[in-house]
């Protein structure tokens, strides 16, 4: 039998980790944000990306959405644990699979290079809601809206097409229908 | 128009509203407006500590043994930062505190001011809620909004930090009324059908077990008589948490002792072996589990918890039931009177061979120790201390580490609030602040700090304190030089390596409260030490005990880390007799 050396406990089994998109309405303060990020990093959660803005200004509303991946047990901790925050109202959690749940990122590309790369550039964009914002000679810049992955997939084949600059927002989300999430 | 109050003077209209009497702090130059008030409002009266940390501890002490929130008031930067700790302690131990701060002037935010530093940043991981007051016409709501956070759902710390400018500018106060409803973050709204649920569990139960903790007794004094009814009316055994004990009389014959890392060996083993388990007011800590791969295998599991972050934080429970554990547990008393007046009759006999198993697991006599007739044992000196007090009604802290377990197994309390430990944080120097905190909270009271050499001289400067306002508290220390608790990991973990873990240059702790302006009583040997202890409990001023223990004792029982509940290391004793397995033995 082998002695724990240890004052604390051998870690158990850890369970499957999913993606989750966790929406966080708060009240748009000071420090509401260093609230909201400092539980995930004070409890080792993963931030995989984040989205923040006012959402009305009237009732000073931000909504925060955060993509994160966790065991369904870490998941729970992390809505029950924003719950008790005192600026949160109200905290909403979507599986990335979700059907009824719309998820979008944005990029903005900068491509470098004569018409010819930037036109097959374009045409790599195509398929995201490309728009072009704007042209020169050597260069365009291309704004698209797709799913994190389908992001990552253009930047890939944009590098040969003379991809100078990304810069990429946090996933937002949004159910379908005529439903709110209250 | 009304009456202009400047920010300072609104700060002590707000503590006077919430029926503040006593608040711990220390000066310093961003709370000079608020010292200046001071004088105004002879209702609050101010102690001066040594160091801010020990304001936060009496704060603890006041508010553990009170029910009524503590209050702290610091300066700026080191004076914030110094309270940190106290903070922290109280966030893990669930403690109502009101701390509120000094700050640079606005103006001057942001600057690197001369002590400027960012303490609500600082102060966010540790506290409820904090705020840092920007404009003068919030104050006010602030610092009620602060009160309500503290003290309502899961109470705890939380922190106002006020600028000096905006204790100097002037603003109109309406008077505070007290709303009657929590606030949105607590929950209480558990249905009948979960309550039915456990009730249905209950009578299915053939090995049942209450375990409780610190929620009981944050819930109140009804919450304690609602235990005793239910644990009296069902049959149950009981067994609590460190911060639990008291909630439950400890005396009574239902009650199995505390359980966990140094909890009795029927207690763990009943934990272990239940077939239903019932958590009021506990958090499955890791101290409690052990092993939690193997933490009580065979049972359905029911939490009980104001906190809905607790329920499956760290064990997965077949029920959960949200509430204020008093609305719960009185619901529960209510449901079993209507619907199964019989239940306790038809129970007892359901549940008595898993009595009698109990019976034979408290039989190994756990606590058991081998006495010396020429030095005193630690646990001998907490014993005594217990049956010399026990007619008092005595409030005891501690410091942390082996005394505090020695402390937590055997003195017996009988009523809640009278065990004030610092349990999550593990704080070294808790006992003797927090002492100084009970004893304001209740003059006429014996308050004994039972204490550790080493701990003790964490905060010992606030012996200057107690001295300062005759607050006659009695520090217990059980000197055996060494870091005991330390010592003992070293001695059963790693090989007897005792790197750092003595203390080769002790004060002379009579002489040290000579210094102080108290008492110092010294007891060296077993038959000395009831005259020693009588000694101290007639010396009507603040005493210093140095009671000089046994070296090299260890506290037992002990589940090492990492193990399951029924793989407990006894004391000498029981490994002499051979009265426990190999198992045990092999693994020291």
């Amino acid at each position: 039998m082998s002695k724990p050396k240890s004052a604390y406990s051998i870690p158990g089994k850890v369970g499957k980790m999913d993606t989750h998109i966790i929406v966080v309405w708060v009240d748009n303060e000071a420090g509401v944000l260093a609230r909201v990020v400092g539980l995930f990093s004070g409890r080792g959660y993963n931030i995989e990306s984040l989205a923040v803005a006012e959402i009305d200004s009237k009732k000073n509303l931000s909504r925060i959405t955060i993509v994160t991946i966790g065991t369904p047990q870490v998941i729970e901790q992390i809505k029950l644990q924003l719950k008790k925050l005192v600026p949160v109202h109200k905290v909403a959690d979507f599986k990335r699979e979700d059907k009824k749940v719309i998820f979008k990122e944005m990029a903005l590309l900068k491509i470098v290079g004569n018409t010819t790369k930037t036109k097959k550039a374009l045409n790599v964009c195509k398929k995201y809601n490309a728009v072009i914002l704007d042209k020169t000679k050597k260069s365009i810049v291309i704004q698209i809206t797709a799913l994190r992955r389908d992001i990552d997939k253009v930047s890939v084949k944009l590098k040969s097409l003379g991809l100078v600059s990304a810069s990429r927002t946090g996933a937002v989300a949004m159910t379908r229908g005529a439903e709110v999430f209250k | 128009m009304s009456k202009l109050y400047s920010g300072a003077e609104i700060v002590f209209k707000c503590l006077e509203d919430q029926g503040v009497e006593s608040i711990f702090g220390y000066p310093g130059g961003a709370v000079l407006p608020i010292y200046d008030e001071l004088k105004n409002f002879p209702s609050v009266k101010h102690f001066l500590v040594r160091h801010e940390q020990g304001a936060g501890h009496a704060a603890e002490g006041y508010a553990r043994s009170s029910g009524k929130p503590g209050v702290a008031l610091v300066t700026s930067g080191p004076g914030a930062t110094n309270i940190v700790t106290a903070l922290t302690d109280a966030y893990m131990d669930s403690v109502p505190i009101v701390c509120i701060s000094g700050q640079v002037p606005t103006h001057l935010i942001g600057t690197d001011a001369f002590q400027e530093c960012d303490t609500t940043g600082i102060t966010r991981p540790c506290t409820k809620h904090n705020w840092l007051v920007k404009d003068v016409k919030d104050l006010a709501k602030v610092i009620h909004r602060a009160f309500e956070v503290a003290t309502t759902g899961r109470p705890g710390p939380v922190l106002v930090d006020i600028p000096k400018d905006i204790q100097f500018q002037k603003t109109s106060y309406t008077k505070y009324k007290k709303q009657k409803k929590l606030n949105g973050k607590a929950q209480n709204n558990f249905k009948q059908i979960e309550i039915d649920e456990l009730i249905k569990l209950m009578s299915g139960a053939s090995k049942p077990i209450f375990y409780t903790g610190g929620g009981v007794i944050n819930s109140g004094p009804k919450a304690s008589e609602l235990l005793r009814e239910l644990v009296s009316g069902t049959g149950f055994p009981i067994t609590s948490t460190l911060q639990g004990l008291g909630a439950f009389p400890a005396s009574d014959k239902q009650f199995l002792g505390m359980l966990g890392m140094h909890g009795t060996y029927e207690a763990n083993n009943a934990m272990h072996d239940c077939d239903l388990m019932i958590n009021i007011g506990a958090r499955f800590d890791d101290r409690i589990t052990g092993k939690l791969d193997e933490f009580s295998p065979k049972s359905k599991k029911v939490h009980i918890d104001i906190d809905p972050s607790s329920i499956n934080k760290n064990v997965k429970v077949d029920l959960a039931i949200v509430g204020d554990v008093t609305e719960v547990m009185s619901s529960t008393l209510k449901t079993i009177k209507k619907t199964k007046p019989s239940f306790a009759k038809s129970n007892k006999q359901k549940i008595s061979k898993w009595w009698e198993k109990i019976q034979k697991w408290r039989s190994v006599n756990s606590l058991d120790y081998i006495n010396s007739a020429e030095t005193i044992k630690p646990q001998y000196a907490v014993q005594r201390l217990y049956e010399l007090t026990k007619d008092k009604d005595t409030y005891i802290t501690t410091e942390v580490g082996q005394h505090q377990m020695w402390a937590a197994q055997h003195y017996k309390f009988d009523k809640p609030n009278r065990w004030m430990t610092s349990g999550g944080l593990g704080t070294m120097g808790y006992g003797l602040p927090a002492a100084i905190g009970v004893q304001v909270a209740n003059p006429n009271k014996l308050v004994v700090d039972i204490a550790g050499e080493a701990s003790v001289l964490m905060t010992m400067q606030e012996m200057s304190t107690a001295v300062q306002y005759s607050l006659p508290i009695k520090i217990f220390i059980l000197n055996n030089e060494y870091m005991g608790m330390v010592r003992q990991w070293q001695e059963l973990l790693h090989d007897k390596n005792y790197s750092e873990s003595y203390t080769a240059a002790l004060p002379d702790f009579v002489k040290l409260a000579e210094a102080y302006g108290c008492v110092g009583i010294r007891a060296t040997t077993p038959e000395e030490l009831d005259d020693k202890i009588i000694e101290m409990l007639n010396t009507d001023r603040p005493v210093i005990f140095d009671c000089r223990v046994d070296k090299i004792e260890n506290c037992f029982p002990m589940i090492p880390s990492g193990k399951p509940h029924n793989e407990m290391l006894l004391g000498p004793n029981d490994q002499k007799e051979k009265k426990i397995t190999e198992k045990g033995k092999t693994l020291v």
